[in-house]
Parts: structure tokens; C-alpha cells; sequence
């Protein structure tokens, strides 16, 4: 691949660019927004020189919004503090219950077996609107709107398809010969799922949790019916912003910027796992 | 009692539902005794490695039992067997070098780390791996990858040894020079193993005895010599030798003084009775629809035998093998020598009755070999 042309290679680095531009600038564009007010955000013509507010993080983070009509009082930070709570314990216990929940279905061929994947999956298809209604009047009668609990368990229907999926794929791709290599060698069924079907598959976990985090993360219809303000994540958390003196800008700039760090954070993160997983290679036989 | 290292007796394995799923093994009985070297020998899907998972305890049994050295074990997991297998997929560890492989069956029998290191050293010489020891798997090729698996398998102290496709991938030098190695490393330890296989000069190299099975059933279990020499049925017969056995169909006559086969074509084979043995005589005539068999090796050129034409003559570097057209069918000839022979030249062909094979003609049950009954 190293035969390209001069003209082959500036080309490419342009086209590059560009798509860097055009998925960043967004990105780029609100970050410089949540360091200014909401007069300069609205000046026309925009300027990108201005000079730089820590209002809007103040705002946020003491919980004292001020409008035109007053202070507000906001929950951000509480919200910031569910959805870390909210997203983390899902993907947790999706992990723990999805995982071996994967392996028993790429190992374990038994009557039903598919079925039981199927309908697991079939909970991504349906819309959430259409379980909401039903869902909401079960919560009130179990006592489960409003909990933690009972968001996490709801979240079980984004994050448990997803990771049981994913991993399923990642667990069928290593060779089953490994394993019984090592059953034989003298180990439990248990020791094997542990030291070797777990490990080899680690990075496909690694990935179905980032994804059921983002997706968890991302939520917010069930949270905003499920859920009231002291509970919700910032999805929901930043309507708040849309007051009746106006639209603030300028905080849910800086709302979005907050929000957007631990995804991203984890993502950086998580990637230099993902490609040091995938170079190990020589999982497939 | 205590000889036998493994007993099968009357196991059946179905894929799916008992009875209705796909019946891969039919009822099969074999015994090994300690110290034998036994080779599955069959073309894919006919049950050996079916058969081997079993006894792994990586297949359910799903009728029958296994007893390893006494024990009944199909109902125990492969941790509890104390048998050691060498994969076909290879299947070593993608995180440890070779060396961590290898001694890594070593584990759970908690030596010293000086007894590990001697022992690995030894199995890395015997297969010609020691310049690889460091690697990681993904770094070395595919057939030191299975000399690998196998140095895994050997350096364990198990009841029983299973090797599925040993030597697969290695080329065909090496692969001669380990026969001999492993063999002699089996022998020498006392050890007994079952080995997969679907190349019949490795099972003819290396077992005491093969197992011929086709189409989920055991065709015959025998030694080598005895399975070259007296195929039980004509699927042995045709299967095990290389170039496989001629087979024409023929129907039989015979008088006080003459025997003669009849093939297609108006072809006759005609014999002096005192050819055959009178049991041997009295059975054919009785059967009338046999098979005949013989080998290559045994088929000579002869002046007054039936003639043939030369459809292929090939040089192979060290003998010649011809195949000519006869009976309807082909006859395959191998001789020694650098045989100049023309396409469509004409030659006498003759078989001769203590080298024939006789089947029968229905259920392919072999009926005699030369001058005794089957």
C-alpha cells in the first residue's frame, strides 16, 4: 500500500480532513459555546473570538441557574451522578448476567436454545413506546417506578440483547479445541469459562460493554416516564435548560460537554484494549 | 481385567434426538489393550473422531459404555478420564509461548519446575521444536503449531493418549522421521494411544492394530498385515491399499475339474479346480455372485492370460503403474520395473488364485482369501 503517488497521498490526507471536519466541528463548535454567553452564542455574525466564560460550568456545577426571570435551581450535577450510577450498574449487571448467559448459547446447543436467543434479541426490536404504557402501570403496582432498581432493570432490555449478542459472536470464534484442551488437561468446565474462554474473548466483551454503556447512557424515554427528577440521567436532565425566560445555550453547551466526557473518556480508553485484543489475533483456528 | 486400557461395548452415538437424530457411530465394540497403538482409520464423517470425542468425554454417549482401565467413564467429565489429546485444530493457547503450552499439561500433576523443564525439553527435541519454544503461537506455522499440540498431549502421564490427525499438516519427511520417533516414544513409555486418521501409511506406520470404520460402523479390527491380507469385506478390502484393490464382478461355475469366473464383457477366468481349496470351491460355487478382488501388486503380465489394453502407463520414479482396460472395468497393475508399454497395446493379463480376494456379491462379506475361507 505504500505505492501511492504524491498526488494519490495529498488527495487522501484532503479527504480525510474533510470528514474530520464534518463529524468534529459539531464537537468542537459546542465546546467553544460552553465557555461563552448566551449573548456572544447568539451575536451575528458568530466569532470564535471572544472572551471565555466559566459561567455556564458554575452554573452547572453549584446547581443556580440564572435567567432573565430569576435563579433556578437545577439538578445537573445529581443528574450527571445517575447516569454514571444508572448506565455503570446496568452494564454491570448485564455483564454478569449476559456473559455466561453467551457462552452457554455458543457452546451448548439444548432444545429451545435458539428460541431463548431470539427473544432475548426481539426486545431491540419492538420501539420502548410500545412497552412503556404496560411497563409503567407494572412499576406502579410492584413499587418499582421511581428506583433505582427498577431502572436497571429496565435497562436490562437495551444492554442484556446487546451484550448477549456480541459476545455470543466472540465466543463462537474461539475454537471450542482450546477448551477442551485445557478441560483435559485436568480443568473444571468452570476454570476453563474463567481462565481460558474469558480471557480470549475479553475484547469482544470490552466492546459489547462500551456499546451497551453509550446505549444505556444515551436513554431516554424510560427514564423520563420511569423515573422523577431526583432519578433521572442527564438525557432527561437537560430539559430542564429549556426554561420559560428563554432557551440557555450557553449551559447546555456546557451540560453537553460534561455529559459527552466519560462516553468518550471510556471509549479512548477502552480502544487501546480493543486493538491490543484484536493484534493478539490467532484466536480462530 | 487390568489389561484392557479402554473397553467399548455397544455404544451408539446420535446427533439430535436417540434413535431419530443422525446416528454418526452404530453400535460399536473395540477393546485396547495397555501399551497398544490403535489407528481410526476412515474418510471424514464415518465416526472416527466422533468415536474419539466420546472417549474424550467431549461427545455424550448416547447409548453403551466406555470404561477406561476398568472404570466405567461415559458419564464422567473429561477433567475426571485422565486421558491427554492432541487436537487437529491445534487449539493451543493463544496467550503463552510454545513452551508455556507445553508444560502447562503438566499443571495439575504439580512437579517440580526442573522435572517441567526436562521433560519439555525432551518432547521439544523429540518433534523437532526446540528453536520455537519462545515463539507465541500466531508466529509459528500451522505444522509447528500441530507439532505443538502434540508435544502437549505426549508429555502428559494419561491412561490413554488420543491423537486426531496427528501429523496433518507436517510435510511428508518429517512426518516420516516422527512416525518413527513418536512410535518408538509411545513404545518406550508404556504408553497407549488411539490415533484418528484418515492417511493409512501413518496407521499402517504406527498402530498395532487399525480400526477400519465406514459410515459409523466398525468394518474390522485388526493388525495391519492381517487387514491387508484378509480384508473382512470389500470396503476394507478397496479402502486400506494404495493403489486401492481391483474389483470386478463375477459369477461363479465349477465341475470336478474346473473353476471359472465369469466377468462382464464375456470375459472368463478360467482355473484347475486343485486352484481352490474344496471348502474354498464348494463355498464360491455355492454363492454364484461374488466380487473379485485382487491387488495391484499380485496382478501379472502373462503371454496365455486374458488380455487387456493399456489405458495409462506412469513412471513414477520407482515403479510403473499401469491401468488397463479390462472386464468392463479398469485393472490396475504395479511393477517394478520401467515397463515401455503403449497406450491401446494389448497385454495378457493373469490373476492368480492365491492372491485373489473373494466377496460376496450382496453384502460385500468377504468369502476367501486365496486358498482358505474367510
Amino acid at each position: 500500500m505504500d505505492t501511492m503517488s504524491p498526488l494519490e497521498r495529498v488527495l487522501r490526507g484532503l479527504a480525510l480532513t474533510l470528514v474530520v471536519v464534518f463529524f468534529m466541528f459539531p464537537i468542537f463548535w459546542i465546546f467553544l459555546m460552553s465557555f461563552q454567553t448566551n449573548e456572544t452564542i447568539l451575536a451575528i455574525p458568530p466569532s470564535i473570538v471572544f472572551s471565555p466564560t466559566l459561567s455556564n460550568y458554575a452554573a452547572l456545577i453549584t446547581g443556580k441557574l440564572q435567567t432573565a426571570a430569576g435563579t433556578l435551581d437545577i439538578a445537573f450535577m445529581r443528574n450527571l451522578g445517575n447516569s454514571i450510577f444508572l448506565s455503570v450498574a446496568s452494564v454491570a449487571v448485564a455483564l454478569v448476567l449476559g456473559v455466561p448467559a453467551a457462552y452457554a448459547f455458543a457452546r451448548h446447543k439444548f432444545k429451545g436454545s435458539e428460541d431463548i436467543a431470539f427473544t432475548l434479541l426481539s426486545f431491540r426490536f419492538a420501539p420502548p413506546l410500545l412497552v412503556l404504557l404496560p411497563l409503567t402501570q407494572y412499576f406502579q403496582w410492584l413499587g418499582l417506578s421511581n428506583t433505582y432498581f427498577g431502572l436497571i432493570w429496565v435497562y436490562q432490555l437495551i444492554c442484556l440483547p446487546l451484550i448477549l449478542w456480541i459476545v455470543r459472536g466472540y465466543f463462537e470464534d474461539i475454537s471450542a479445541d482450546v477448551e477442551y484442551a485445557y478441560r483435559i488437561a485436568g480443568h473444571s468446565w468452570f476454570a476453563t469459562f474463567r481462565k481460558i474462554a474469558l480471557p480470549l474473548a475479553g475484547p469482544g466483551i470490552a466492546a459489547a460493554g462500551l456499546l451497551a454503556f453509550i446505549f444505556a447512557w444515551n436513554n431516554f424515554v424510560f427514564a423520563l416516564v420511569l423515573a422523577s427528577a431526583d432519578k433521572q440521567p442527564v438525557t432527561v436532565g437537560a430539559l430542564a435548560f429549556v426554561t420559560s425566560s428563554g432557551i440557555q445555550y450557553g449551559q447546555i453547551a456546557a451540560a453537553i460537554v460534561l455529559s459527552v466526557t466519560p462516553t468518550l473518556a471510556l471509549a479512548l480508553y477502552a480502544q487501546r484494549y480493543l486493538v491490543e485484543g484484536l493484534s493478539l489475533g490467532a484466536v480462530k483456528g | 481385567m487390568t489389561d484392557t486400557a479402554l473397553l467399548i461395548k455397544d455404544v451408539d452415538k446420535f446427533y439430535g434426538p436417540v434413535d431419530y437424530g443422525v446416528h454418526a457411530v452404530k453400535k460399536l465394540n473395540m477393546d485396547v489393550r495397555k501399551g497398544e497403538i490403535i489407528a481410526l482409520l476412515g474418510s471424514s464423517g464415518c465416526g472416527k473422531t466422533s468415536t474419539l470425542r466420546m472417549i474424550a468425554g467431549f461427545e455424550a454417549v448416547s447409548r453403551g459404555t466406555i470404561s477406561l482401565v476398568g472404570k466405567e467413564v461415559q458419564t464422567l467429565p473429561p477433567v475426571r478420564r485422565n486421558v491427554a489429546m492432541a487436537f487437529e485444530g491445534y487449539s493451543l493457547y493463544p496467550p503463552l509461548t510454545v513452551r508455556e503450552n507445553i508444560a502447562f499439561a503438566l499443571k495439575a500433576s504439580k512437579l517440580s519446575q526442573g522435572v517441567v523443564d526436562e521433560k519439555v525439553a525432551g518432547i521439544a527435541k523429540l518433534l523437532e521444536i526446540e528453536d520455537i519454544l519462545g515463539r507465541y503461537p500466531s508466529s509459528i506455522s500451522g505444522g509447528q503449531q500441530q507439532r505443538a499440540s502434540l508435544g502437549r498431549a505426549l508429555i502428559r502421564d494419561a491412561n490413554l493418549h488420543l491423537l486426531d490427525e496427528p501429523m496433518g499438516q507436517l510435510e511428508p519427511q518429517l512426518r516420516a522421521l516422527l512416525r518413527g520417533r513418536i512410535k518408538h516414544f509411545i513404545k518406550e513409555r508404556g504408553l497407549t494411544a488411539i490415533l484418528v486418521t484418515h492417511d493409512q501409511t501413518e496407521a499402517n506406520a504406527l498402530a498395532d492394530r487399525i480400526a477400519v470404520m465406514e459410515g459409523g460402523v466398525l468394518q474390522q479390527f485388526d493388525t495391519p498385515q492381517k487387514i491387508k491380507e484378509r480384508p473382512a469385506n470389500l470396503f476394507t478390502g478397496t479402502f486400506v491399499g494404495e493403489p486401492p484393490m481391483n474389483v470386478f464382478e463375477a459369477s461363479v461355475t465349477g465341475s470336478e475339474s474346473r473353476m471359472a469366473f465369469g466377468l462382464k464383457d464375456g470375459v472368463r477366468l478360467e482355473y484347475a479346480a486343485s486352484d481352490f481349496s474344496h471348502a474354498v470351491r464348494d463355498e464360491l460355487i455355492r454363492r454364484q455372485k461374488v466380487v473379485l478382488g485382487i491387488r495391484p501388486y499380485s496382478v501379472r503380465r502373462s503371454a496365455d492370460g486374458v488380455t487387456g489394453r493399456v489405458a495409462v502407463n506412469q513412471w513414477l520414479g520407482d515403479q510403473t503403474h499401469i491401468a488397463a482396460d479390462f472386464a468392463g472395468g479398469t485393472m490396475v497393475l504395479v511393477e517394478h520395473d520401467r515397463t515401455e508399454l503403449d497406450v491401446g497395446q494389448p497385454i495378457g493379463i493373469h490373476l492368480d488364485p492365491s492372491s485373489l480376494h473373494v466377496f460376496d456379491g450382496e453384502s460385500g462379506r468377504a468369502i476367501s482369501h486365496g486358498q482358505e475361507l474367510a
